[in-house]
């Protein structure tokens, strides 16, 4: 399958925005990506194998709503920034600056 | 930052903003300095550090907005950085139970000398972890990360950027004796390694818990370890400046001989490497809705000789009005030389320095991003 990768994450993937990916799942593809470009993984999924707040996967045009998702090969995979700003929350608030 | 001797020493400066890290590299007189960076451009740095037991290697717990927790080493004093395989991240939850993930490592402690390539990471939410191999692999301490999380329950955990675990402290004498400090749930020691914790939080005040001498709770912004003196502890609190003289476990309020105008509520604490008794810190506004800035936008940084018993202003240089400064916890530091230099950045980008121990101050640097973490060190 056609995995798009988002520019944060091109310094795993050599500076490449698409790479070939395989796997029936999105957990598969995941850890696929993994093996070949170590440390992307946790970028885009936490400890706990929820996808972080800010970063959105689709299968096709669906967004994934979990690892479980299944994909096919003749699929394209998107990983993608949400629109988001980069700033989840304010700053520390009550305990900091 | 122990005592160096000035003459022949290059002074290092780290600085971490939430757009990346720079480095100042200072000459033996302190006067001249060169910009090295950005590195890691628009990554958020929490906290970036140099290991002083060998003086080139350097963690630096980044993220960016979006993508997750990383911690950065460097073996070459922050010439090409390469990222840890295993950072900070808490243990798989069982099934169908919800588990705590790392949102971002707040806190890096190397170990002590005699711990080579051993450090310490406290996270947000609240975590503490190890690593033994100098950064490249980390692992939770379950005693601290599941049992007095446990404890300290929710406490914290609805501020914005959530809790954080900080002030990782080592007595120097035995490195099984740790100290840390978690905003918000208060300070606590352990005797083990960490395996268990005792809360330290007597004659703290938690003014914004309805409890007004709980347990636990409290709000420490950051504590100090005095290298010379163990047993000296300090915290700069949300509800005072602090100090505490072990075996005693009852903390004085030592800010309460700060002039009243001023107040004694602030993010960072300094103290001098060569003098248990003398100390800095950096008053903010934590009145009414806390603006966290100058009071009356006149910074000062102000110092005690006596561990607390009296305070002095210290502004010469810095802007007499209408400046309105923020200084967080980590944005602190002195470089250990001779006299001892003194740094600090703010949330509005600039870096401020003296060289005589806060007598006059510089400004070094305009027009930085936000300013997360400032870090001094010597080198040969």
């Amino acid at each position: 399958m056609r995995v798009f990768i988002a520019s944060p994450l091109y310094s795993y993937t050599g500076g490449r925005g698409e790479v070939e990916g395989t796997g029936a799942t999105v957990a598969e593809m995941l850890a696929d990506l993994d093996r070949r470009f170590p440390g992307i993984r946790r970028r885009i999924v936490d400890e706990q194998d929820r996808v972080r707040p800010h970063m959105r996967i689709y299968v096709g045009t669906e967004a994934a709503p979990d690892l479980d998702q299944p994909v096919r090969p003749s699929q394209e995979v998107h990983i993608l920034q949400s629109l988001s700003g980069g700033r989840r929350r304010s700053p520390e608030a009550a305990c900091s600056a | 930052m122990a005592g160096l001797k000035r003459s022949k020493r290059r002074t290092l400066l780290m600085i971490g903003t939430r757009k990346g890290a720079f480095l100042f590299h200072g000459d033996p007189s302190r006067r001249t300095w060169r910009l090295n960076g950005p590195h890691l451009l628009g990554c958020i740095v929490h906290h970036l550090v140099l290991d002083p037991r060998d003086n080139h290697t350097m963690l630096m717990a980044t993220r960016t907005g979006h993508l997750g927790p990383v911690i950065m080493r460097s073996t070459d004093r922050g010439r090409t950085w390469t990222e840890a395989s295993l950072p900070p991240a808490f243990a798989k939850a069982p099934e169908g139970q919800r588990g705590r993930a790392v949102d971002h490592t707040f806190w890096l402690s190397p170990g002590l000398p005699s711990q080579p390539g051993l450090w310490w990471a406290g996270t947000s939410p609240h975590g503490l972890f190890r690593s033994q191999d100098g950064g490249v692999t980390w692992s939770g301490i379950e005693g601290f990360n599941r049992d007095l999380v446990a404890r300290i329950g929710t406490i914290g955990q609805d501020t914005p950027d959530g809790a954080v675990t900080h002030s990782i402290l080592v007595d120097p004498r035995d490195p099984a004796h740790l100290y840390v400090g978690l905003s918000g749930g208060g300070s606590f020691e352990s005797l083990d390694g960490g395996a268990s914790w005792r809360a330290l939080n007597s004659g703290v005040a938690a003014t914004f818990l309805p409890d007004k001498d709980p347990e636990i709770g409290h709000d420490p912004h950051i504590m100090a370890l005095h290298p010379l003196k163990p047993d000296r502890l300090y915290q700069q609190n949300h509800c005072g400046i602090y100090r505490l003289d072990r075996p005693g476990d009852v903390w004085t309020r030592i800010g309460m001989n700060m002039p009243k105008t001023v107040g004694d509520i602030g993010f960072p604490l300094v103290l001098h490497p060569r003098d248990p008794d003398t100390l800095w810190v950096i008053p903010m506004d934590g009145t009414t809705v806390w603006p966290r800035t100058s009071p009356g936008g006149k910074p000062a940084v102000y110092r005690s000789r006596n561990a607390g018993k009296s305070w002095e202003r210290q502004d010469a240089g810095l802007p007499m009005r209408d400046a309105w400064l923020t200084i967080k916890r980590q944005a602190f530091d002195d470089d250990g030389g001779e006299p001892l230099g003194l740094y600090f950045g703010t949330t509005s980008g600039e870096i401020w320095m003296s060289t005589d121990e806060g007598k006059r101050w510089r400004c070094l640097a305009r027009h930085l991003p936000e300013i997360y973490t400032v870090q001094a060190a010597s080198l040969g």
